[in-house]
C-alpha cells in the first residue's frame, strides 16, 4: 500500500494502454512516455506494462506504507526517496514510512513511478490506464488526490544495495535538443498535398510552440497559419496518437494518448511512435520543429527501441550489485551485454 | 457497389487510412468498409481495423509487416470483397423529446420548417443504421437521418453535453454515450447506457445495429 501526499489531479495511475478497442471508440491511453514507464518496470523485475504513477505536475510525494521497491524515470527532476538523493532513472529499496518526493523537473515534464509488482487495480478492457477525457481505468477514473491509497501486487525483489540505474543513449543528448527545439519525425499523413505549398514548406521549416492547452488528449501548436490549397469537408475517420491535424484556425493540434479515436480535421502528417515520448516530455511553451522522414527512418527508429528494450531486459539478468548502472546502447545489443 | 479505387494514405508507420469517400456519405460504401474491416484483420501483423464514415483504418505492427504491403493487400480486397448488409441487432431508443434536456428542439423544428410535432415524429419514423462506432466509448454515428431533418452543426461546440443526448449533427444522428464537448444539436434524452465500463460487454451498438427512436413524451 502506498499513500499519495501530494500531488495534482493531471497526475495519474497509467500502464501501457488499452490498445485493440478502437473500434469501439476506447482510446488507447496509457503512459505518454511509454518507454519510461516500461523500462522503470523492468528495473524492478515487473512485466513492462505493469501500473505505475504518471507524475505531470511537480511537486509530488507519496508515502510507502510498506516496504517495497520503487523506480523513478522519466523527466529528470531532484528526487529523494527516504530522505536519500535519488538521481533520474533510479530503482531503490523504500522502507514503510518512508516517502518518495519528486520536485519540479529541470528537464522533461513527466515522471513515472513504478512499484515492486507495481499497482494493484481493477483492469478495465485488459489495462489499468486512467482514460481521463472518458472518465474510467486507474483510481475510479480520476487524478490522484491527497490522501488516496494504492494496493501493491505481491512481488519479490532484488535490487543492489546501492540501487540500480539506467542511461538511455537517446535521451542523453536530449536535454541539449529540448533546450533549442524539440525535433520530432513526421511522415505526411492523408492531406499533406492538400495544403498550399508554402504551408508544407512553413509546417517542416518554421518552429512551433506548444500552446497552453496541452494535456493527455492533445497538445496545440502555435506559429505560422496552414492552410490548405482549396477548402475539404471530410467525413469522420480513425485516427491515431501523433496524428497533427490542422482545423480551420490554421493552427496544427497534435492528438495524443487520450485522443478521440476518430475526427474530422485534415491531417497533415502524423510523429513516429518512436517520437512520442519528446512530446511527453514536453512542457507548455516549448518550440518544436517538424522533420519530414521516410518509412525507412521511422521502422529503424522503431525497431532501435525495440532493440535496447530486449537489451536491458538480457543486461539486468546478468547484473551484478557491483555497480548497479546498466548502460542502454540504443544501436547495438551485443555493446548492452558487454557492459 | 462503391468498387472505385479507394484513396490509401499512410496514418503514422503502423496504420493506414483506406479512404473510399466519394463526397457525401454513402450506405452501400459503408457495406463495403465493414466486409473489409473483417477481412483486415485476419490479414497477418494486422491489430486493430477501425470503420469510419466511408472510410477503414488499418493499424498494424510494421516491424512485422511493412506499410507498402498492407497498402496492396487493402487494395486488393476493397476490390474483391462482397459488400454486404450486416445481420445487426435492432434496437428501440425511448427518447424524451424537448425540455431542459432537448434544448435546441424548437429551434430544429423551426430550421425545417416544421412544427416541433411534425418534426420529432419524421425522426421517430425513420430506422437508422450505426454506421460506425467511435471519438469516444461506444459513440454511434447514425445514418439514415430524413434529409429534411439535417441542420448543420453549432458553429461554437458546447463544452458539455449530457450521457443520453440525442443528438443530430449535420446529415448525421447520434446518442450521447457519455457527457462531453459536442457540436452537435439536442433533440432529446434517452435513459438507456450506451457505455458501462463494468459491463461484460461494455458498449451496446455495433456497427450495422439498426436503431429506431420512440417517443415517450414531447416536452415544449
Amino acid at each position: 500500500m502506498i499513500e499519495i501526499l501530494t500531488t495534482g489531479l493531471p497526475n495519474t495511475v497509467q500502464d501501457l494502454g488499452r490498445p485493440g478497442y478502437l473500434a469501439l471508440g476506447v482510446s488507447r491511453s496509457g503512459a505518454m512516455d511509454k518507454d519510461a514507464l516500461a523500462i522503470a518496470n523492468l528495473m524492478l523485475g515487473n512485466d513492462p506494462s505493469a501500473a505505475g504513477i504518471e507524475v505531470a505536475m511537480h511537486p509530488f510525494r507519496l508515502r510507502a506504507l510498506v516496504d517495497t521497491a520503487v523506480a523513478i524515470t522519466g523527466a529528470c527532476c531532484v528526487a529523494s526517496v527516504g530522505g536519500r538523493p535519488c538521481p533520474p532513472w533510479w530503482a531503490t529499496i523504500i522502507r514503510a514510512g518512508e516517502t518518495v518526493v519528486l520536485e519540479a523537473p529541470r528537464f522533461g515534464a513527466r515522471s513515472y513511478i513504478a512499484f515492486a509488482g507495481g499497482l494493484d487495480l481493477h483492469p478495465i478492457m485488459g489495462s489499468c490506464a486512467t482514460d481521463v477525457k472518458s472518465n474510467f481505468g486507474g483510481l475510479a477514473g480520476r487524478g490522484l488526490s491527497r490522501g488516496d491509497r494504492l494496493a501493491l501486487n505481491p512481488a519479490e525483489y532484488r535490487l543492489p544495495s546501492s540501487g540500480l540505474g539506467v542511461a538511455l543513449e537517446e535521451r542523453r543528448g536530449a536535454a541539449d535538443g529540448f533546450a533549442s527545439a524539440i525535433e520530432l519525425r513526421v511522415l505526411p499523413a492523408a492531406e499533406f498535398d492538400a495544403f498550399t505549398p508554402a504551408s508544407q514548406a512553413a509546417f517542416s521549416g518554421s518552429d512551433w510552440s506548444i500552446a497552453n492547452e496541452a494535456n493527455r488528449m492533445g497538445y496545440r501548436l502555435s506559429g505560422e497559419t496552414l492552410s490548405l490549397a482549396s477548402p475539404l469537408e471530410l467525413l469522420s475517420h480513425g485516427i491515431v496518437p501523433g496524428t497533427v491535424q490542422v482545423p480551420p484556425s490554421g493552427q496544427p493540434i497534435i492528438q495524443l494518448a487520450d485522443a478521440n479515436t476518430c475526427g474530422g480535421y485534415p491531417k497533415i502528417a502524423t510523429v513516429i511512435e518512436a517520437d512520442l515520448w519528446r512530446l511527453a516530455q514536453a512542457p507548455i511553451g516549448a518550440r518544436l520543429r517538424f522533420i519530414c522522414v521516410s518509412i525507412e527512418v521511422a521502422t529503424e527508429a522503431l525497431r532501435s527501441i525495440h532493440r535496447w528494450r530486449h537489451a536491458f531486459v538480457a543486461a539486468r539478468k546478468q547484473m551484478t550489485g557491483s555497480r548497479g548502472q546498466v548502460d542502454i546502447l540504443q544501436d547495438s545489443v551485443t555493446d548492452a551485454q558487454r557492459t | 457497389m462503391a468498387t472505385e479505387t479507394p484513396r490509401i494514405s499512410l496514418a503514422g508507420l503502423g496504420a493506414l487510412l483506406v479512404d473510399g469517400a466519394q463526397g457525401t456519405f454513402s450506405d452501400s460504401t459503408q457495406e463495403l468498409v465493414w466486409a473489409v474491416a473483417n477481412t483486415a484483420l485476419t490479414l497477418e501483423g494486422v491489430r486493430e481495423a477501425v470503420p469510419g464514415m466511408n472510410n477503414l483504418l488499418v493499424v498494424f505492427d510494421p516491424l512485422a509487416v511493412d506499410p507498402q504491403t498492407i497498402a496492396e493487400q487493402l487494395k486488393s480486397l476493397w476490390g474483391s470483397t462482397d459488400a454486404h448488409a450486416v445481420a445487426g441487432a435492432h434496437h428501440t431508443i425511448p427518447v424524451s423529446y424537448g425540455g431542459e434536456r432537448g434544448e435546441d428542439l424548437a429551434g430544429w423544428a423551426a430550421h425545417c420548417c416544421m412544427s416541433v410535432d411534425e418534426a420529432v415524429q419524421r425522426h421517430a419514423a425513420a430506422t437508422y443504421t450505426v454506421a460506425a462506432i467511435g471519438a469516444m466509448p461506444g459513440f454511434p454515428y447514425l445514418s439514415g437521418l430524413d434529409p429534411q431533418l439535417a441542420w448543420a452543426r453549432r458553429g461554437t461546440p458546447r463544452l458539455k453535453v449530457a450521457e443520453g443526448a440525442v443528438i443530430i449533427g449535420g446529415p448525421q444522428a447520434g446518442i450521447m454515450p457519455m457527457t462531453a464537448p459536442s457540436g452537435w444539436h439536442i433533440l432529446g434524452h434517452t435513459d438507456i447506457k450506451l457505455f458501462d465500463v463494468n459491463a461484460q460487454s461494455p458498449v451496446l451498438l455495433r456497427p450495422g445495429d439498426k436503431i429506431r427512436f420512440a417517443i415517450s413524451e414531447i416536452r415544449a
